[in-house]
């Protein structure tokens, strides 16, 4: 569907809501500790699950000993990896699309050999989960210690021990990208800048750790599981295709999620491990993980160290860009999205913003005896916006030209599109000079610039930073579907009348805290032409929603929003035709507005939603022979024009650093952004703030920090530094908006557009205040031990 | 088997008042506050995020001050008060500051609100002239991986000034 721009009828309502910071109806439980979270859930028979983990990144199972164990208080059973493995299927996170990527076989507990410390090697079911945690002592573990590979920069050397014997060695995917002739660019170019930069593991730390509660009925063969996941309908598929059962017997129940941002839209062992339990011991199993447990098996994201450079000419025009990446991913291959896509999005990404003409690109990925790895917020943007920003600036610097002024040379110009970048991404609408000009505005840049300089006199080092970045949203099949995963790009939207004049929504899309239910309430009822409080939302239920993809990669405003404009619009249809019969008049000279039916003219009240529903329901022995009401509908929705729709935007980070101590103290953030229609602005702006901050967090604080035998060293919350309020600075947030034309609404997404950018203008800002000592940082995060070995006082 | 031991493993009944209502439970003496008041209880609201200390998810007032719920014992609570964000809402303790979070949208996914609220409380009644960096600091224990804190600083503030321009009104 390519709309023609005067077509946006939703977005020209009397009483819209689109545009409007209205408030999340469904905050207010939360506000007085009334959610539902998945610990919160208590079933009849119920039993908790703990798992014995191992202590070692690589070590071969001997032999299990259990008895012990299930002798302790409160234990009902103990089941190895041997035991559970003949009630599931194993599973393989590859690709088809991703050409070459191999993966060895997972299953729920490992069976012969732990490929990372803290994998589950076998399981406690305990009446209470303190006494199961009490067994796990008990359980005696033969265990041979094996080689560990954990660097990824040895990990492919002939020499380095194999993780899987299976595999030939430890790579798991490469991939490799040439267009133009970057060879003679770089030997032609009048300038020529290099960095390694090098971005330190880290991890989501959702405050509600990953949690399930599975529910095996044997009589019916019906399992129900309730489970903090972004994608319910993928995790139906994947719990009834490894169980063996039949996938209309299996349903995901997702109610209030405590965060996710890619989190928890993968397949964990452990969490699959629950479910099989609760169907080998017919009964209610819960798994909540706890903290610690959730640093050593929660997915991290990043460890990328990448080889770049930059050539450009004297006036600041990109010549060509080459880079190498290496990144590690632990020892399978995440299911079912795979631990590649990562890697592939910064080859695709990289420099994006940009008129590139010579690009070369590789990446390779490889298991190493870690925690796993795969998509967080900003699968790959981060490390793509490091790249290219970081070199720019570099670039900038050696011709001592302003980062905005090289920024406004290279930019793709905002009357280009549509076009595409040097890999192949095509742009549809997007808007870099407009968001440029506007953050130079916003930020005040010239006075800031003056005041550095000023305070730089008297020995205080302050630095101004920018990033410009793309982001990819509303994903079409494209992302997963082609490859041959079960991931759902469509989403759906299903309304209902009820018999008061209320608008009933099912939605495909889930909620984690981001406003979905919000924002498709406020389509809904603009759509319908209705009140938003006659708007009832429902997510997350795989038997009453339709099917959809769930929540990630920045798709539930621009896809399912979109599923329920034209959801509403057939309602309004269908209602107003009901109207037309009891009026005794042409439905197309009605309206509906405010709840009310009106003369589509001069917007009279001819009868209200409650009385059409009234009629329908209970006296359509009133209507013509020949006229059935159909007052529930359902539309669903997939981008077709484009495999993604694009949105742009660029950050600014100011700074100052203590050059005494190394410690670096943020002043101010500004960030502009275009995501097309904007349905709620105030929820677009927290999107904005919250991503930008887990991208500050990446930047400074947080770091998966292994020791060289896999022991992850500080995998507490003490240990292991997060944002909190007191680092963190205000953030100012403006819009552009460039709609897309695939789709009526004409919105694109805006969940991960803060993480994207966020630390490359930290790193670009920091660089910029160490300049007078010639002192540059690209290793991440920027602790203030490094800040001093750069500027050589460490 | 020593004494430590027994009383590590054994039950003993507690006698407090939660949310306004005498509780008489028999406990293991190892239980956390915020367990007992989740599974005991089956006050839900109060939430486990880090189980050391640090995250401020479990957030609860003992007595007129708050405490780490992870970090309390039950028995600790032993002929005390506790009041939990249930408890709190019902009574109206906390009813500014919900409705400029909601306005605000100074939450997202909800798993820290409970004890944001509970910590802005006791700021603001300790420091009605707190200002945003004094807010921030004050925070500093409680962690919200969704908003950025931004949203939240906004909030806090705003009822801050809203309850200073209240009671000079009063005065």
């Amino acid at each position: 569907m390519t709309i023609n721009p005067r077509d946006r009828w939703v977005l020209d309502r009397p009483n819209s809501y689109i545009g409007r910071s209205v408030p999340r109806p469904n905050a207010k439980r939360l506000l007085e500790g009334r959610g539902n979270f998945v610990d919160d859930v208590v079933l009849p028979r119920m039993l908790h699950v703990v798992f014995v983990r191992s202590p070692y990144a690589h070590a071969r199972i001997v032999s299990i000993d259990v008895e012990a164990a299930q002798d302790c208080p409160g234990v009902v059973a103990v089941v190895t990896g041997k035991q559970l493995a003949e009630h599931h299927s194993p599973w393989v996170g590859t690709l088809q699309h991703l050409k070459g990527i191999i993966s060895p076989p997972q299953y729920a507990l490992a069976i012969d050999q732990a490929c990372w410390q803290g994998e589950a090697v076998a399981a406690i079911l305990a009446q209470s989960r303190e006494q199961g945690e009490d067994a796990i002592d008990s359980v005696i573990v033969d265990w041979e210690e094996l080689p560990v590979v954990a660097d990824p920069e040895t990990a492919l050397d002939p020499d380095s021990p194999r993780i899987h014997e299976s595999l030939e060695n430890n790579l798991c995917w490469e991939r490799n990208f040439a267009a133009g002739d970057v060879d003679q660019a770089f030997a032609k170019a009048d300038v020529v800048v290099e960095e390694e930069f090098s971005v330190g593991r880290h991890t989501g730390v959702t405050l509600e750790p990953r949690s399930i509660v599975a529910d095996y009925q044997p009589g019916e063969e019906k399992l129900t599981v309730y489970q903090s996941t972004q994608a319910p309908h993928m995790m139906q598929n994947v719990f009834a295709k490894h169980l063996g059962l039949n996938e209309g017997d299996v349903r995901v129940i997702t109610k209030d999620v405590g965060g996710s941002f890619g989190i928890k839209v993968h397949v964990y062992a452990d969490e699959f491990a629950a479910v099989a339990l609760s169907r080998m011991f017919r009964r209610p199993i819960k798994f909540i993980a706890d903290r610690l447990e959730s640093f050593v098996t929660d997915i991290h994201a990043r460890d990328h160290i990448v080889k770049a450079r930059l050539a450009v000419s004297n006036d600041g025009a990109i010549e060509a860009l080459e880079f190498d990446d290496l990144t590690g991913i632990g020892p399978y291959s995440m299911y079912p999205r795979t631990s590649g896509i990562e890697a592939n999005q910064i080859v695709n990404l990289t420099g994006g913003a940009y008129q590139i003409e010579n690009y070369k690109a590789k990446t390779q990925v490889v298991f190493q005896n870690k925690g796993v790895m795969c998509q967080y917020r900003a699968v790959g943007h981060p490390v793509a916006c490091l790249i290219a920003e970081g070199l720019l600036d570099y670039a900038a610097r050696e011709i001592n030209m302003d980062p905005v002024a090289i920024r406004r040379k290279n930019l793709f110009p905002d009357d280009a599109y549509p076009c595409k970048s040097i890999t192949g991404m095509s742009f549809e609408n997007l808007s870099h000079h407009q968001s440029l000009d506007k953050l130079i505005e916003m930020m005040g840049y010239d006075q800031l610039r003056e005041e550095q300089e000023t305070y730089r006199k008297q020995g205080i080092y302050r630095g101004i930073g920018l990033a410009s970045f793309i982001e990819v949203t509303n994903p079409s099949p494209m992302f997963y579907g082609v490859g041959g995963a079960a991931i759902s790009a469509q989403d759906g939207c299903t309304l209902r009348l009820d018999a008061k004049g209320n608008v009933f929504c099912a939605t495909g899309v889930t909620e984690q805290g981001q406003g979905t239910e919000a924002v498709i309430a406020q389509i809904v009822a603009t759509s319908v032409g209705v009140p938003m409080e006659n708007v009832r939302v429902v997510t997350g239920d795989t038997e009453v929603t339709p099917y959809g993809g769930g929540t990630w990669a920045s798709r539930g405003c621009g896809i399912a929003g979109e599923a329920a404009a034209q959801a509403g619009h057939v309602l309004r249809d269908n209602i107003l035709d009901v109207a037309g019969i009891m009026l005794q008049t042409e439905s197309t000279g009605l309206d509906i507005q405010n709840g009310k039916i009106v003369d589509g003219a001069d917007g009279t009240e001819r009868t209200t939603l409650d009385e059409v529903a009234r009629v329908a329901y209970y006296r359509p022995d009133t209507f013509p022979e020949d006229f059935q009401s159909e007052l529930m509908v359902t539309r669903h929705y997939v981008p077709r024009d484009y495999p993604f729709a694009f949105t742009n935007g660029v950050q600014a980070s100011y700074l100052e650093v203590d050059i005494e101590t190394g410690f670096i103290r943020l002043l101010k953030h500004w960030c502009v952004e275009d995501c097309g229609t904007v349905i709620n602005p105030q929820l677009v702006d927290e999107q904005i703030r919250g991503g930008i901050v887990q991208g500050l967090g990446g930047a400074l604080f947080e770091h998966c920090i292994y020791s060289e035998d896999g022991q992850l060293i500080n995998g507490t919350m003490a240990d292991y530094l997060v944002p909190m309020a007191a680092e963190i600075p205000d953030i100012e947030c403006a819009h552009v908006v460039s709609m897309t034309n695939s789709s009526e609404l004409g919105a694109k997404g805006a969940g991960e557009a803060g993480t994207a950018g966020a630390p490359a203008a930290v790193m670009n800002a920091l660089n910029d205040a160490l300049s007078p000592f010639g002192a540059k940082l690209a290793t991440l995060p920027f602790t203030p031990q490094r800040v001093l070995e750069a500027l050589g006082t460490g | 088997m020593n004494n430590n031991t027994e009383l590590l493993e054994g039950d003993v009944e507690i006698n407090l008042t939660v949310n306004g209502e005498q509780i008489v439970e028999r406990v293991p003496v190892r239980r956390n506050l915020v367990d007992f008041l989740r599974i005991n209880l089956g006050l839900t609201g109060s939430h486990v995020g880090c189980e050391h200390g640090v995250c401020g998810a479990c957030t609860v007032r003992l007595d007129d001050q708050i405490i780490r719920g992870c970090l309390t014992l039950a028995v600790q609570a032993d002929g005390k008060r506790v009041d939990t964000i249930e408890g709190l809402s019902d009574d109206g303790t906390l009813k500014d500051l919900q409705a400029v979070f909601h306005e605000r949208n100074a939450l997202q996914c909800g798993f820290c609100t409970p004890g944001i609220l509970l910590t802005a409380a006791e700021m603001l009644q300790q420091q009605p002239n707190v200002d945003r960096e004094q807010i921030r600091e004050y925070l500093s224990g409680n962690y919200c991986r969704c908003t950025g804190y931004h949203a939240i600083i906004d909030a806090i503030e705003s009822v801050a000034k809203a309850r200073r321009q209240e009671s000079s009104n009063d005065n």
